[in-house]
């Protein structure tokens, strides 16, 4: 039996007297893409705090292939919702960032290494130009290549799309998916966007509302690479409904 | 060049009209040169004197120069302690705020006895009017740092140090040009008020020697220069500030 890369097992948070997370248990293989869907204050992005050690867990187990997460050697890179891209450093020395102050590399190696992610993430002729004179989409790049620049084995996308248009976060989406085919990080990502969990992921969870835990587990056998037009047939648009449904009966129940 | 002389242009309107007024009032009340000259009295007296006002200029300017210095030395040793540690923060800034109501006139004299006529009660003196707001702008400006970017780093595993430095240091920035801009209006005026306390040069001694001798005209002069000393001054902290954090101005110009 092969362990999972990431094992949660029994966890629970809360914050005062509001239980966000009760016995909640998931795991991620190693290079597969995993989303957790689920309404806004349904406790998905303190999964993400608990896993990226900014919250402790009141209780439960954290297993990193199969052993408890050693805490000095964090295998996250996390990726707030809001780029948090510095306005005084360039784009690259943006990125930089992230294998400056995760990697321990020496600035010149964490820039040069910057320099070598930007083609991947589009961002090939912005290296030095600054954040604010980038659209919101490529600032998102950006924030995404600062965060795989850290090195780390585990992404943890908390809804890196959601501040975005509609129409920039479809290509971003569908952006991201193109990449996942080539990188196969292991991902977790937190959305309420149906869509693009079924777009994007290998296995979706869906958290119902505070505290309900996890109220369906869905594989999303769709083959690679994914399109628009996949998403039109008749498989995809099963597995949205089922997890659309799961979604409204969780707020309902 | 548009640009400078919309910038320019109205102040330099307004100062006009009221040199004008005091020009006006001054000739036809026929107040006395003792009492108040016209302007065109006050310039030609001062243009005559010039190579003396100057040479009390510049002490005067290199008073306040270096009590900036140290000020922003002590401004930003302290701040960085003050941010590091809320126990810190609550025990010392009810005793800098008080350090803030002893009146000038009373501490100059004092700072004068303690460490005689020399560079040092002045330098003093200018470093305690200035470091306040200093202070206050730099503390807010560590506030105002994302609470996400300081997350991230902490994720990332760095130490408070690092997250100080990347950070809370760079966010603090143009609220330390906030506070240095406020400061800098009173950093001339504590200059000069070391020097009346006592000092062998400087626009003080220049102001209460003209005082002594009854030329109403040069001191009015040297308060002029004060004004333009202090004007020079602010607008360089915007020199300053474009070419340190030009990020900022840009930023803004970009939201907006």
């Amino acid at each position: 039996m092969s362990t999972s890369a990431i094992d949660v097992r029994g966890l629970r948070k809360a914050f005062g007297d509001l239980q966000v997370l009760d016995d909640l248990s998931l795991h991620v293989e190693r290079g597969e893409f995993v989303s957790i869907l689920g309404p806004s204050g349904c406790g998905k992005s303190t999964i993400l705090s608990v896993l990226n050690g900014t919250e402790p867990a009141d209780s439960g187990e954290l297993l990193l292939d199969g052993e408890p997460l050693n805490r000095m050697q964090s295998p996250f890179a996390w990726m707030p919702q809001h780029d948090v891209l510095f306005p005084w450093r360039t784009v690259e020395q943006n990125v930089a960032l992230g294998g400056e102050v995760a990697g321990g590399l020496s600035k010149r190696e964490a820039l040069a290494q910057a320099r070598a992610l930007l083609p991947t993430f589009g961002l090939d002729e912005f290296g030095a130009t600054r954040p604010y004179q980038l659209s919101g989409g490529m600032r998102q790049r950006a924030a995404f290549a600062r965060t795989v620049a850290q090195g780390r084995d585990i992404l943890l996308l908390d809804e890196p799309f959601g501040a975005l248009d509609a129409l920039t976060r479809t290509e971003l989406q569908l952006w991201l998916e193109q990449i996942w085919g080539r990188e196969r990080w292991t991902v977790v990502l937190i959305t309420h966007d149906v869509r693009e969990a079924v777009l994007l992921s290998d296995r979706v969870y869906v958290l119902g509302p505070r505290a309900t835990g996890i109220t369906l587990e869905l594989e999303i056998p769709l083959p690679r690479p994914r399109s628009l037009e996949l998403l039109g047939n008749a498989d995809a648009a099963a597995l949205e409904r089922e997890l659309l449904q799961a979604l409204h009966a969780g707020r309902t129940a | 060049m548009r640009r400078t002389l919309r910038i320019v242009l109205p102040p330099l309107l307004v100062v006009g009209l009221l040199g004008v007024v005091w020009e006006v009032y001054a000739r036809v009340g026929n107040l006395g040169d003792e009492l108040l000259p016209p302007l065109s009295r006050v310039l030609s007296a001062g243009w005559d004197d010039r190579a003396s006002l100057w040479a009390s200029t510049q002490p005067t300017l290199r008073e306040v120069l270096l009590g900036f210095a140290v000020s922003m030395v002590f401004a930003f040793a302290i701040s960085i302690l003050l941010d590091a540690s809320g126990l810190a923060r609550r025990s010392v800034m009810p005793v800098l705020i008080g350090s803030q109501t002893i009146p000038l006139v009373v501490l100059a004299p004092l700072v004068v006895i303690w460490f005689g006529f020399g560079l040092t009660p002045k330098i003093l003196l200018v470093a305690l009017v200035t470091f306040f707001p200093i202070v206050v702008g730099l503390l807010d400006g560590y506030a105002s740092s994302e609470r996400d970017a300081v997350t991230l780093l902490r994720t990332m595993g760095a130490s408070w140090p690092t997250v100080f430095r990347l950070v809370r240091l760079p966010s603090a920035l143009p609220g330390f040009f906030t506070g240095l801009r406020i400061a800098i209006t009173y950093a001339v005026v504590a200059a000069i008020f070391a020097e009346y306390a006592g000092a062998e040069t400087g626009l003080g001694v220049y102001i209460q020697g003209a005082d002594n001798s009854f030329r109403t005209d040069l001191v009015l002069a040297a308060v002029l220069v004060t004004a333009v000393l202090t004007l020079a001054l602010y607008a360089a902290t915007f020199i300053v500030q474009r070419l340190t954090i030009p990020w900022y101005t840009d930023a803004r110009k970009v939201n907006q």
